[in-house]
């Protein structure tokens, strides 16, 4: 029998539902191929976090097991919004993340730009420069340490070298008013050059033909970097400042090895502070309620921030 | 050549940027030489006042770093006899012998087994999320990208209480699998962020081609885009490892004796009498140097995997 040519090309075109009758369909196939990930986060994020908030409400304590499990309302949020001395570890986070970014933003930016004027080799040193960040923090910054010494370490060789001060008249993590400015050197040493990435990102996106125009129009150098490079700029250099402001209000590794939050606790920071609470004291109550004020604070400052990012990006 | 340009810096502007950014780059660069340095120095050599920049080299550090040694007097040194190894040679001469190994080898196998292990299963699960994400109708999927994303912001410190207590009831803590599920977690979102943007860049018509040709959705995805999408999978997975082998916070907190991995363990090598720095530094080195490679081979890739793939170059 003759088939019409409407029936041949028919059967060469695999019907929708045949196609997905020897072979899962498509919405079968996303939900197999997003339920693993979710599941799994749920598991080790949200699940953990729900439990943290469920036991920021008791007097639990994990070294305590046994003991009797007492619902104590809102008495852990009260006690850590009245005391003194996590008021002072909320300050040494606020001086270690404002100064570290100022400093990165800065030689970040000029480093961005002075690689942007693309002189040969640009890119082997822009290399160079990144490493630092891609290395453990725990294990630099505790290498950091050896550099730090007063006599034998190499910044205080240095520092003394340059200025002519006695390399073993001052220690940088053993003094009160030199250890916050240690963990913002070793900080910004290693983070710099992120900042500077997505600075040259910024740069490179700009067309040149916008300084092409501006040069017909007789702007000086001046004015077209304050007019053009920097509003052009300014939401990557945003993006980059959310990025190291959330991880540095996180940062434990590399100052847990540095300083280990002394001198005292001058460079007690939040994260460190809470490890303490959490895992040396055993509170475990308390030590939830305190990480639950932590995330909020982080979750609800970056909120406002990209809702900021979000405006300049679209000016 | 290239015509004239008003945008091109002129050569004066390019040497005096080239110069500031080597002087920096020399600068920066001058910490991790010095550890490499350390590593090949004696102990005496690495506490020198001033720091001493020539040195003789030796291997003390490697030797000290993967073993323990014990001290003892001339006479029980002179009833051993001669030493029977070089590495035994180098350390008789300070009036140690070698009592057995370190743990350092140890603690470098759990890096390189939690490591990889995270990395393999962060992959295959975060290409699948991606390519869903990528390709599909998901509901709420831009919540449930977000929520991947937001998961990155939580400090490790915060989850880790209930997840120590999680772990002590499941018979997780102190456990490669615990750990390696626990780091395929942390980097899910990267992975997830990060693929899905290669995906996005491999265009529809290949798989549509494909389809009509008569394979399965699967068969599309898997003979299709994943040959597509292999270097952008290999540049995740390498960033995946980085993060992998650098933590720490997860790793002091949960580990101790048996999945313990070297970052936490380095700081503490301590010599015979005191500060050993040469076996840190060694010990640091051989950490580190494997991810400098990485770092030049991924240059290309860097800052997409840094940004969870926000800029793109």
């Amino acid at each position: 029998m003759l088939k019409s040519s409407v029936d041949r090309v028919a059967e060469a075109t695999p019907h929708a539902i045949a196609r997905r009758m020897h072979g899962l369909s498509d919405r079968a196939l996303a939900w197999l191929f997003v339920a693993p990930s979710i599941v799994l986060l749920l598991a080790v994020n949200i699940f953990p976090l729900i439990w943290t908030i469920r036991l920021s409400f008791t007097n639990f304590r994990v070294n305590r097991p046994n003991a009797e499990v007492e619902f104590v309302g809102l008495k852990n949020y009260l006690k850590i919004l009245s005391d003194r001395d996590i008021w002072l570890t909320m300050q040494a986070t606020a001086h270690f993340l404002i100064w570290t970014i100022v400093l990165q933003v800065l030689i970040g930016f000029t480093l961005a730009y002075l690689i942007n004027k693309k002189f040969r080799g640009n890119d082997v040193w822009t290399t160079i420069i990144v490493l630092p960040m891609m290395l453990s923090p725990a294990v630099v910054g505790n290498f950091w340490t050896f550099l730090y010494q007063p006599q034998i370490g190499l910044f205080n060789y240095a520092v003394g070298f340059l200025t002519g001060a006695d390399p073993s008249s001052f220690s940088m993590i053993g003094d009160v008013s030199l250890a916050p400015w240690a963990i913002i050197i070793v900080d910004t040493w290693m983070w710099t050059p992120f900042v500077m990435l997505i600075c040259l990102a910024g740069l490179r996106s700009i067309p040149p033909s916008i300084y092409e125009a501006a040069e017909c129009d007789r702007a000086s150098n001046w004015r077209q970097f304050w007019t053009i490079t920097i509003p052009l700029v300014l939401p990557f250099l945003m993006l980059a400042v959310l990025f190291r402001g959330i991880e540095n209000f996180k940062m434990f590794d590399l100052v847990v090895q540095l300083t280990g939050g002394g001198p005292g606790s001058i460079t007690e920071l939040t994260s460190i502070n809470l490890k303490r609470e959490a895992f040396e004291k055993w509170r475990t109550g308390y030590a939830s309620a305190y990480a639950v004020i932590l995330f909020v604070t982080v979750f609800g400052l970056a909120s406002i921030y990209v809702k900021a990012l979000n405006k300049v990006k679209q000016r | 050549m290239s015509s004239y340009s008003v945008t091109e810096p002129s050569l004066r502007q390019k040497w005096f940027a080239g110069s500031l950014v080597v002087l920096y780059a020399l600068i920066t660069i001058l910490p991790l030489a010095w550890i490499i340095a350390t590593s090949f120095k004696s102990p005496s050599d690495a506490i020198a006042y001033p720091p001493k920049t020539f040195f003789t080299p030796t291997v003390e550090g490697y030797v000290n770093v993967f073993t323990t040694r014990t001290r003892l007097s001339e006479e029980q040194l002179q009833a051993l006899g001669e030493p029977t190894t070089w590495y035994d040679t180098l350390v008789r001469k300070d009036g140690l012998v070698i009592s057995g190994p370190s743990r350092f080898a140890e603690r470098f196998t759990n890096s390189v087994i939690i490591g990889f292990g995270s990395t393999v299963l962060c992959i295959v699960l975060g290409t699948a999320a991606a390519y869903a994400f990528s390709r599909f109708r998901v509901p709420l999927k831009d919540d449930l990208l977000f929520f991947i994303l937001s998961t990155r912001m939580m400090p490790p410190i915060a989850v880790a209480i209930p997840i120590f207590l999680m772990f002590r009831s499941l018979g997780l803590s102190d456990t490669h699998a615990g750990m390696i599920l626990l780091y395929t977690a942390v980097n899910l979102s990267l992975s997830v962020w990060l693929l899905k943007g290669f995906i996005d860049e491999i265009p529809v018509e290949y798989e549509e081609a494909a389809l009509i040709d008569g394979y399965t959705r699967f068969q599309a995805f898997y003979k299709v885009v994943l040959p597509q999408a292999a270097t952008g999978i290999a540049s995740t997975a390498i960033f995946c490892l980085i993060f992998a082998w650098n933590e720490y916070a997860f790793a002091v907190l949960l580990t101790s004796g048996n999945a313990q991995t070297a970052p936490p363990f380095i700081p503490t090598i301590i010599g015979v009498s005191g500060q050993d720095w040469p076996a840190v530094a060694a010990g640091a080195t051989l950490f580190l140097v494997p991810v400098m490679v990485f770092t030049i081979l991924l240059r290309k890739h860097l800052l997409r995997g840094l940004t969870f793939g926000a800029v793109r170059k």
